[in-house]
């Protein structure tokens, strides 16, 4: 069989999507955890200790690679996906859209397609900063994290776009997480009820965990 | 009840059709859907037009040959019924009502309202059988079956193969359909021996003709006229996994069967 992504089957790109959704899944309670370090009143100690151990622990490096991957699987196999989905239906309805479906569910790849711009955003605020290929701010070192987030947070206009990404985070989320498991095959009458109540309350928690740095800065500084 | 009906006009396969608007009156409530049709086309008949072409058969919701995706729903808005079950009482006094065929790559229409469905007898043909070999008839009892299984299979074996799952579905997926012809014949024993290659096939054969992929959405089992769940397709994606990753390489000089 070709290694190609294009000949998988159809069940196959959805099982590797979704498995590669789920480690993206988990990897966001990391990041949710690291962030919310900011929060604390230590002049960023904690946080510049966090990011350092992620950045030099070499076990990490490794699971940079993974991250990395799952992203560019996540996101190929996500487009390619829709656009044999676009191709299956070359004439539309001209009513349609009435069936009673899960809302998020019909806009996974616009909600998808938001993140990822946001993603480029913050790999050009951070990552590529990180690297030396994006200059820092100006008097800024560039591996100065906590003061580049803090610069960040401190304009009205980033909070504000960060906080309305959180939203779209969360559409997308709220659909993935349950959807993952069906795509798996787990769907089971005694599990699934709390997989579902599971995949909500994480679509609600994680994004408003993150919304609560912007919002911190936008409404209590 | 009078009404404004907007139906999809095609002449073939091949020539481009169009939205035409027809104005039917002193319909009775109790008529059924296709009974409305049959009332239009006998008046278009009448004026020497030609009668619009659907699909029917049964008229009593067990063959699945009716189709019609009226107001935005396959087999109309009312839950669990076919076309031929649906009654104009469903709708309102002077209501529009537009009736397009079944929109998929794999279902291309064919006239007016009818779409040709042979893709899923081809994916039927693909394994969605048992192979029986002739012989005495079995006792009754000589295989046990638990009745929850029986039951579950039961359950997807309603499906009546129409295609409102594909029509209904956002992105024209026929895992529904696939996923009940699977799962009946998967939850029973007589099934299980073949049900890695039948996955395997099945899913093959759906997917070269152009379905498109499921994600999650819902529609299919909100608009079935038999109310097959989704649970049918994990139960598939389990199947196809599992056959995916556990099944053997093929034995080259295997003889029978698949
Ligand atoms: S005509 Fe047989 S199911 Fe409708």
């Amino acid at each position: 069989m070709s290694s190609l992504a294009l000949f998988y089957s159809s069940i196959t790109k959805k099982i590797i999507l979704a498995l590669a959704g789920l480690f993206l899944i988990t990897f966001l309670l990391v990041h949710l955890g690291i962030n919310l370090l900011l929060l604390l009143n230590d002049g960023g100690a904690l946080y510049m200790t966090a990011v350092g151990f992620m950045t030099t622990n070499p076990l990490i490096k490794i699971m940079e690679v993974f991250l990395f991957g799952g992203f560019a699987i996540h996101i190929i196999l996500g487009i390619i996906v829709q656009v044999y989905n676009w191709m299956a239906r070359p004439v539309r309805y001209k009513v349609e859209g009435y069936s009673h479906t899960s809302f998020f569910s019909k806009y996974m790849i616009h909600t998808g397609a938001i993140i990822f711009v946001f993603l480029m955003i913050h790999f050009n605020n951070f990552y590529f900063v990180k690297l030396g290929w994006v200059a820092p701010p100006a008097g800024l070192e560039k591996e100065d994290f906590y003061q580049m987030a803090i610069l960040l947070f401190s304009s009205r206009f980033y909070s504000i776009i960060y906080l309305i990404l959180m939203l779209f985070l969360a559409f997308h989320l709220n659909h993935a997480f349950q959807s993952a498991f069906q795509t798996l095959g787990l769907s089971h009458t005694k599990y699934t009820p709390f997989i579902k109540f599971a995949g909500t309350a994480y679509s609600i928690i994680v994004p408003l965990g993150f919304a609560c740095i912007p919002a911190y800065y936008l409404f209590l500084k | 009840m009078n009404f404004t009906l907007k139906i999809w006009r095609q002449k073939n396969a091949k020539a481009k059709g169009k939205f035409v608007t027809y104005k039917l009156n002193d319909i009775s409530s109790n008529c059924s859907f296709l009974e409305m049709l049959d009332i239009l086309n006998e008046q278009l008949v009448l004026k020497g037009d030609e009668p619009v072409a659907f699909d029917h058969d049964c008229r009593e919701g067990i063959c699945g040959t009716c189709s019609l995706y009226i107001n935005g729903h396959p087999h109309g808005p009312d839950t669990a019924v076919t076309t031929c079950q649906l009654h104009m009482r469903k709708f309102r006094d002077g209501d529009t009502i537009v009736v397009e065929p079944w929109r998929a790559k794999p279902f291309p229409v064919i006239k007016d309202l009818i779409v040709n469905r042979n893709a899923f007898d081809q994916i039927i043909q693909a394994g969605g059988f048992i192979s029986v070999n002739t012989g005495g008839i079995p006792d009754a009892n000589a295989i046990l079956i638990p009745k929850e299984d029986a039951d579950y299979s039961m359950d997807a074996a309603a499906c009546i193969g129409c295609g409102a799952c594909v029509a209904a579905c956002k992105n024209a997926s026929a895992m529904l359909f696939v996923a009940a012809k699977v799962s009946h014949l998967a939850l029973l024993p007589q099934g299980k021996a073949e049900a890695s290659d039948r996955v395997q096939a099945m899913v093959r054969k759906m997917d070269e003709l152009g379905f498109g992929n499921c994600t999650n959405t819902g529609a299919c089992e909100a608009e079935c006229p038999k109310q097959i769940s989704i649970t049918n397709i994990a139960r598939m994606n389990r199947e196809f996994l599992g056959a995916k990753v556990g099944s053997q390489k093929k034995r080259v000089s295997s003889g029978g069967g698949f």
